[in-house]
């Protein structure tokens, strides 16, 4: 059976039947402590974002078997404190002209500005500032991973159809937290909430797992959040330091939304329609874990490397650039709609996952937010408010 | 389930009573089918049957009901007669669609999770093979004359061309993005393929698989990501087409030989899967969303009534 596949695979690939088309993938990541878990039911994801582009991979060699091209995941990580000159420099030499890249803000910056990066064409998967799809937007970088502002304004959508409009934001002290709170503030202005409390948690990160932890947290959280009343608390803590502590614990009861509690975010394992079902089936049975965004942002990445190939029969690095930047470029990301990249800053338009800790809860955006282009484009800066410029 | 469709649409021409025909819809949420009797267009009878319902298809004598029941890894027979689950028959992992081929004997089915093509005898009752595909197989279609089967996986976005005695693979081409449903045409000449995420459907040469044409479906007032296209029904006569439009909330009916969009019929919400009534007289749509069948009338070119069904129906089969 495999010869027989092979075959046909060959007898696609035309004439020049020996020619199977290799692409290679590069995929940049960077060394980064252990994270410390929460919940005795959290799992091990040291290979997160990684399993997902591994995942996207495979997934393009099943296709790729057909159409004579086949994909190969060149793996580098930075090392702690080094700059990612070398590895960039190691990618392009050995001829890989897409990276996924799963590195914070910074070092992507610093990525893409190598002059080995001019001609490579970088897939961002992890970093979520606004401002890299915008003033520090650059034509060799695309976006797989929502900005903070879509998913504030996927929680804003979610949160005003259910006229939840007065909302008490607790904000963490990182600047990931100070910046995630920028774009909550700026969805309840877009969509019409009102922020009537804001704080930020002051506490030392800590460790929940301590024996009797919950008597100290059921102290600290009812005096933090005993405050004037609101209708929902909007929490922004991307560290995961606390976050995980308010729902059920809050001096009112309200329920909490943001990174905890009712999330928004690009993918969650328990979401299973629109066919996620066999994306969570296969990417368990890779990982041996449920699969988080970023790794759903990496394999989105790979796959839109893998459509690329497939649909402008290329493996030339333009031609498939240029298909991705197209308005013929669309993605099946198993979230009920095509997701393709915005053209005025390499954003990846998608839905967002309005998710609770055991359910599906919604999917932004929510019915009635129109747009005269993409209904998914009301998520996030559209074209004319971009500040980018290639 | 194409073959049985034509057949049945063939037997039609024999028995003109119309609207006699019974209407079988699978409702994936609340693991029942409902019937509903073409004459007086309500439900008569709920059927209980194994977890999450999706793919319906006639057996060739029209005894039987075969129903997918994912959850259940299994394919459950419906006795017509008594309205009962009989029996199940082995489906490999996960089923959803299927296609019942015109020898009686066997089933051909889409392993979603397993990137395969299971082939099941039964009579038998077993699978006698599995045919590898790309990721994600779903549409299922068997040719009227038997010879050969198609097959659709929706990630890797293909269609399949099986040959239906050799069991082996005869060609792999490149559709548009996520490949639903797959259907033959009735003179075994051409085969049509919807892209749920593209909106669009694409009709090929059986023989040579040369594209003929590429239909879109462009609907004002209805952005383009929500015009899905899922289910195709092919006329017998070969003239018209439908094809279900899934949240844009209509069905299109298409000029099968200039491939020109007609009209579009405005039913329920999410639109999946539609069934031609046996003398073509009808279309009936399962609306996954708004837990109901819209009946078409297509001789007058309206839409009759909306049946209410269980929650989140699916598959939709018609009965003479």
């Amino acid at each position: 059976m495999r010869w027989f596949l092979v075959l046909v695979a060959l007898f696609l690939a035309g004439s020049a039947a020996a020619d199977t088309q290799t692409i290679l993938v590069g995929l940049l990541a960077q060394e980064r402590d252990a994270a410390q878990p929460v919940s005795p039911l959290d799992r091990d994801s040291s290979d997160e974002g990684v399993a997902g582009a591994r995942l996207g991979i495979a997934d393009n060699n099943t296709t790729g078997r057909f159409t004579g091209q086949r994909f190969v995941l060149i793996e580098r990580t930075i090392p702690r404190g080094s700059n990612p000159t070398d590895a960039v420099r190691a990618l392009a030499e050995k001829g890989v002209k897409f990276v996924i890249a799963d590195l914070d803000a910074s070092l992507l910056l610093e990525a893409v500005s190598t002059p080995e990066a001019r001609d490579l064409l970088f897939l961002n998967t992890r970093a979520s500032e606004d401002a890299l799809r915008a003033e520090s937007c650059r034509p060799n970088l695309l976006h797989t991973a929502p900005s903070r502002a879509m998913l504030a304004d996927a929680l804003a959508q979610y949160l005003m159809s259910k006229r939840w409009r007065r909302w008490f934001l607790v904000t963490g002290r990182s600047p990931g937290d100070r910046l995630m709170a920028d774009a909550v503030r700026r969805a309840a202005t877009r969509f019409g909430a009102e922020i009537v409390v804001e704080k930020e948690w002051a506490f030392k990160p800590g460790n929940a797992r301590t024996d009797t932890g919950h008597v100290t947290l059921q102290t600290e959280i009812p005096a933090f959040t005993q405050v004037a009343d609101y209708d929902v608390l909007v929490v922004t803590d991307e560290a995961n330091e606390f976050g995980e502590y308010l729902p059920d614990r809050t001096f009112r009861p309200r329920p909490v939304a943001g990174t905890h509690g009712l999330k928004a975010t690009a993918w969650s394992p328990v979401s299973e329609q629109w066919g996620a079902a066999q994306l969570q089936d296969r990417f368990e049975r890779l990982a041996g874990r449920m699969m988080g965004a970023l790794d759903y942002a990496a394999w989105t990445a790979a796959r839109s490397v893998g459509e690329a190939a497939f649909r402008s029969r290329s493996s030339d690095p333009a031609v498939m650039t240029s298909y991705l930047r197209s308005p013929d470029f669309i993605l099946s990301g198993f979230k009920g709609q095509g997701q393709s990249f915005r053209p005025w800053d390499g954003q990846m338009r998608q839905p967002v996952l309005i998710a609770g800790p055991r359910m599906l809860v919604s999917v932004s955006p929510q019915p009635g937010y129109l747009h005269q282009g993409s209904e998914l484009d009301t998520l996030g800066f559209d074209g004319r408010e971009s500040r980018c410029r290639f | 389930m194409q073959v049985l469709i034509g057949a049945v649409l063939m037997l039609a021409i024999a028995v003109s009573a119309a609207s006699a025909e019974t209407v079988y819809v699978s409702n994936e949420q609340d693991n029942t089918l409902s019937v509903i009797d073409g004459t007086s267009l309500t439900v008569v009878a709920t059927i209980p049957v194994g977890r999450r319902p999706r793919g319906i298809g006639l057996s060739t004598d029209r005894q039987k009901l075969y129903v997918a029941v994912g959850d259940d890894n299994r394919i459950d027979v419906v006795d017509l007669k008594t309205h009962k689950v009989g029996g199940s028959l082995p489906s490999g992992d996960d089923p959803e669609l299927f296609a019942v081929h015109p020898d009686g004997r066997r089933l051909f089915v889409a392993n979603e999770n397993d990137n395969l093509v299971s082939v099941l005898d039964i009579p038998e009752r077993r699978i006698i093979t599995e045919v590898e595909v790309g990721v994600e197989p779903e549409g299922m279609g068997v040719s009227p004359d038997g010879r050969f089967v198609v097959n659709t996986s929706e990630t890797t976005s293909m269609l399949h061309v099986i040959d239906a005695e050799t069991l082996e693979l005869v060609d792999n081409v490149l559709v548009d993005t996520r490949p639903r449903v797959a259907q033959i045409s009735a003179d075994n000449r051409q085969i049509w393929v919807s892209s749920e995420l593209r909106g669009s459907v694409s009709v090929f040469d059986a023989a040579t698989r040369e594209p003929l044409a590429k239909i879109g479906f462009e609907i004002p007032g209805v952005p383009r990501e929500l015009v899905q296209a899922v289910g195709i029904q092919l006329t017998a006569d070969g003239s018209r087409a439908y094809v279900a439009l899934g949240p844009a909330n209509r069905v299109a009916e298409v000029d099968a030989k200039t491939f020109k969009v007609q009209r579009m019929y405005l039913v329920g919400q999410r639109v999946w899967h539609i069934a031609l009534s046996p003398d073509g007289s009808r279309l009936y749509s399962a609306n996954g969303n708004s837990g109901d069948v819209s009946v078409i009338d297509l001789k007058e070119k309206e839409v009759l009534k909306s049946i209410g069904v269980g929650r989140s129906p699916w598959g939709v089969v018609v009965a003479p």
